[in-house]
């Protein structure tokens, strides 16, 4: 066996972690910070590494890692294929940035914080790596942890609230997958992913484990109507938290989605289609119009996101080559707009320690660099051609339209209440009157946030403009995904 | 007769020093720390006799005492879990003036009664075992002679007890009765569908085991006596006895009542449903660490029954993964509560946890640990405890079963994450005084080591406990 490079990928953030926490005792929290800021880009040229040397020509999965784990029977297995590095490399890009962002806003029990962060960062990146449906268990869940430490402890008012939410709605999502895990193990004999593709499992079975593998994908996403624990959470959490959280977690679920729901259930998906066009319809134009009312930006956000996410859901289940690339490219790109968003919301939270709307307005006059990064995250978001945003929503528009002209529709219209909602956000935090004496003592954005803000926009608008990274990695392995989709579906005779 | 007796040292070697420190205790004047540190290194000699003991199988004294890896691994699994509780929990006796030199010469009683319990192939060497346990135990409750809610403890626990002991002892002679042995061997040939008096005889003994495990409907006491023991009683008693009684029923399902699984397994499968939802509901509202840790030391017992309720090897061996992780969680629980200590005298509410994590970050992260793995979040420990149990409950297709207990799994990580939140989100009001309780620590330590380190190689466990059903 060669290196193992994803184990390393792995566990890095972890050893790390460990690091700071035996540095514990000092005064200062410079060597913490330098610390996990150091092992965080490692990881995240390591992952650039990773994603280099791939094979981009090859549907098979790469970098495999197996070691014997339970029992014998069931194994710690690695692997990424196109899809999943995608997912990698976000997740090592955004882990970075929040390290860098808690420099100015987390004042209190900073290496604390550090940890958490580190410790989320090995078990994201262990999501999107494993092969095994244990493994992946194992890591999904375990993420919950950590997450409801950095709301809980580092949150707003009602931190207690929206952890207890968070920890406890995805909990019960999940348990349901563990039942299915463990049946699919008894039903196939092995939960090693690659060897369920092969095996196919039968068609009796197939609806209820998508069901259960649904309410934990579904709670994730988050998809309308169990959404409700996002806005409590990205409201409480602080700034690292819900860039985290919009980044990646919720990234876990769409994955989940492609990587298991598609290929191991294939007719169960066909079967149940329509019921996810439904509710990722209700996600786009509901949670678009409850967005438009929202006086918190955070919530604002955060509604937005569950919307965003119904793109995600829709272009997965269209089954076509645009709908499946572009549900990827939606999520990645949506994971670097987002984190803008939230980022920027943060950067005002930590100068006037309000999230409200009204508290601000007229901020073009007294914060210019601040201001046009802003305007270029919300048209970013907003799907503005140029931006990466428009590339994903147009990508599932168009898969959608090849099954469905009446959702396409509705869908296109969820495009408009975007541009919307956005639009004027814009419109009353960054142009208007100001209203607010304090703001004309701001200062702008400092060099860090200058920096990861500039990061964040200078690759939002690549990949607006140029996207053939993504789409070359993504290629062979969507392909294959569909291809295996259909033939499965053709050889059942549904169609 | 020398090879008996040969089978027999672990035993022998325990009562006769029972025996000798016991004189001891009567004959010194303030012996308690010599008696404490000798009843140590009994259970540590225990421990490397049983160790050196062979592995075969060997029924002596009219095929009613049986001495095989079973026995042989829970005998162990009692004397280290006993080691633990009683060693950690020392400062407490000193400070609570407990350091009676009964107090460990008793615990000793009660292992050796737990001895004969899971070694035992015969009724009356199992209910003679059972009793010796059942009154050590009832003293023990009621230790701290002075204090109102100790003594009150101890004879709620006594009646109880006694009531299901005599039920138990009515299922034994129904059983005599219907078989006309009292040979776990003879009796399971005996037995059959068709034998109504024996399947009346099971569901009696089945109370009196479910009373001693604590299991629903026959819980009652388990909260009222946690919380009035000292809280050095209350942990021997979450977590050793729970250890004895689990391997009784697993030995009753395996041996006597092997032809009547059906019956068995029904009665089992509600017990495990009420205890898994009693635990996890009923633990919500509570403000007294012990009276939570005794309801969800029900829930534990609740999934640990769960895989006896299969009826199956595999789930008698989840079940026994099961215990032992729960043995290591409750040990590292307990210990941490003999930190919490000010000005003499040991908090226990959960409110008095408010914050410790500012002025005590490292019994907080083992706490937060200890306590993520009570509620089976993966990595820890707990959560490859409750997979093992629920793997097998699905194998055989008991689906409801599986449904039902992971869905408590997520009220009762309700409870749990209310302490956490206590300990880590909420301002401290208590600063404790830094204990030097080396071993509790210690053992602190070693319970959340085993369990953060679990899932590098989770079936270290399984390896073992696969080796019990071998014969």
């Amino acid at each position: 066996m060669d290196f193992p490079i994803l184990s390393t990928l792995i566990f890095l953030p972890l050893v790390s972690s460990l690091f700071i926490f035996i540095s514990r005792g000092q005064k200062n929290n410079n060597s913490a910070i330098y610390i996990s800021l150091f092992s965080s880009l490692a990881t995240f040229i390591l992952s650039l590494f990773v994603w280099y040397s791939m094979d981009y020509a090859s549907a098979d999965f790469q970098f495999l890692e197996e070691q014997s784990w339970i029992n014998d029977f069931i194994k710690f297995k690695l692997g990424i294929d196109g899809i999943s590095i995608l997912f990698i490399v976000l997740t090592t890009l955004i882990t970075p940035i929040c390290i860098i962002s808690c420099i100015n806003s987390v004042k209190d029990r900073v290496k604390e914080f550090l940890i958490a962060i580190l410790i989320l960062e090995t078990f994201m990146i262990g999501v999107f790596c494993s092969l095994d449906l244990v493994v992946f268990y194992l890591f999904f869940e375990a993420g919950l942890i950590p997450m409801f430490l950095i709301i809980g402890v580092w949150g707003g008012p009602r931190r207690v609230y929206s952890a207890f939410k968070f920890f406890l709605f995805t909990l019960l999502g999940s348990v349901l997958m563990l039942v299915a895990i463990i049946a699919i193990y008894w039903i196939t004999g092995t939960t090693d992913v690659t060897q369920i593709y092969e095996i196919k499992i039968p068609k009796e079975y197939q609806n209820l484990l998508w069901l259960a593998f649904f309410s934990s994908f579904a709670v994730k996403m988050p998809m309308w109507p169990v959404h409700t624990w996002l806005p409590d959470a990205h409201v409480e959490a602080p700034t690292a938290g819900s860039v985290i959280l919009a980044a990646i977690l919720l990234k876990m679920a769409g994955y989940g989605f492609l990587r298991f729901s598609l290929p191991m259930f294939p007719l169960a998906s066909e079967f149940f289609t329509p019921l996810i066009f439904t509710l990722s319809i209700i996600a786009i134009i509901y949670t678009s119009l409850v967005a438009l009312m929202q006086e918190d930006m955070k919530k604002l956000i955060a509604y937005s996101s569950v919307a965003h996410m119904g793109y995600v859901t829709l272009g997965i289940f269209t089954f076509t080559k645009q709908g499946i690339e572009g549900s990827v490219f939606q999520m990645i790109s949506h994971g670097l707009i987002s984190a803008a968003l939230f980022l920027c919301v943060g950067v005002l939270y930590d100068k006037l320690h309000s999230r409200m709307i009204s508290t601000y307005g007229g901020l073009v006059t007294y914060l210019p660099k601040y201001s046009f990064l802003f305007i270029v995250f919300a048209l970013a978001g907003l799907g503005l051609p140029g931006t990466s945003g428009f590339l994903g929503e147009f990508l599932v528009l168009t898969g959608t339209f090849q099954k469905n002209y009446l959702v396409a529709m509705l869908a296109t219209f969820g495009v408009i209440l975007g541009a919307a909602y956005m639009l004027w956000l814009t419109k009353r935090v960054i142009f208007g009157v100001t209203k607010n004496d304090q703001i004309k003592n701001l200062k702008d954005v400092n060099k860090s946030e200058f920096v990861i803000l500039g990061i964040l926009a200078l690759l939002v608008i690549l990949f607006g403009f140029y996207p053939v990274p993504l789409m070359e990695t993504l290629n062979v392995s969507v392909n294959n995904l569909i291809n295996n989709y259909e033939n499965a579906v053709k050889a059942s005779g549904l169609n | 007769m020398i090879n008996n007796l040969n089978i027999l040292l672990p035993e022998i070697f325990l009562t006769l020093s029972i025996f000798s420190i016991l004189m001891i205790g009567v004959f010194i004047k303030n012996s308690f720390n010599l008696i404490f540190n000798l009843s140590s290194l009994i259970i540590l000699l225990t421990i490397a006799i049983i160790l050196n003991s062979s592995n075969n199988v060997e029924k002596i004294f009219l095929e009613s005492f049986t001495r095989d890896t079973f026995s042989n691994f829970f005998k162990i699994l009692i004397l280290v879990s006993s080691l633990f509780v009683l060693n950690s929990s020392k400062n407490f006796i000193l400070d609570n003036k407990l350091a009676k030199f009964e107090y460990p010469i008793i615990i000793l009683l009660s292992i050796l009664g737990m001895f004969f319990m899971v070694s035992s192939n015969d009724i009356i060497l199992f209910y003679l075992g059972l009793e010796l346990q059942s009154l050590s135990l009832y003293i023990l409750a009621s230790i701290d002679r002075d204090n109102l809610r100790s003594s009150e403890s101890g004879i709620k626990y006594f009646v109880l007890s006694a009531l299901s002991s005599g039920l138990l002892l009515y299922g034994c002679s129904l059983l005599y009765g219907f078989t006309g042995s009292t040979n776990f061997d003879l009796i399971a040939n005996e037995l059959s569908e068709e034998n109504t008096g024996a399947v009346f005889a099971m569901v009696f003994i089945l109370v009196g085991l479910a009373f001693k495990v604590s299991a629903v409907p026959f819980h009652m006491w388990t909260p009222d006596v946690y919380e009035g023991a000292p809280t050095s009683i209350t942990s021997y008693f979450a977590v050793v006895p729970k250890v004895a009684g689990l391997a009784v029923l697993i030995k009753f399902m395996l041996i006597p009542f092997s032809k009547i699984l059906m019956e068995w397994q029904i009665i089992i499968i509600f017990i495990s449903i009420a205890s898994m939802i009693l635990g996890a509901v009923a633990a919500i509202g509570q403000k007294n660490i012990k009276r939570l840790l005794a309801y969800s030391s029900i829930g534990h017992i609740g999934y640990a029954l769960a895989g006896v309720a299969t009826g199956m090897i595999s789930g008698y061996e989840s079940s026994i993964v099961y215990i032992a992780i729960y043995v290591v969680m409750n040990i590292g629980a307990f210990s941490c509560l003999y930190l919490l200590k000010k000005d003499g005298e040991y908090k226990e509410n959960i409110s008095d946890l408010s914050g410790i994590s500012k002025k005590h970050p490292i019994l907080a992260i083992s706490f937060l640990v200890i306590l993520f793995s009570l509620a089976g979040i993966p990595p820890l420990g707990g959560f490859f405890a409750k997979f093992y149990v629920f793997t097998a409950v699905v194998e055989q297709k008991m689906y409801a079963l599986a449904i039902i207990g992971l869905l408590t799994t997520v009220i009762s990580a309700f409870y749990y994450l209310k302490i956490i939140k206590t300990i880590y989100f909420d301002d401290s009001i208590i600063s404790f005084d830094v204990t030097k309780n080396k071993f509790a620590q210690l053992s602190i330590f070693i319970s959340c080591g085993i369990l953060i380190t679990f899932f590098l190689y989770p079936s270290v466990l399984n390896n073992v406990v696969d080796t019990l059903f071998l014969n």
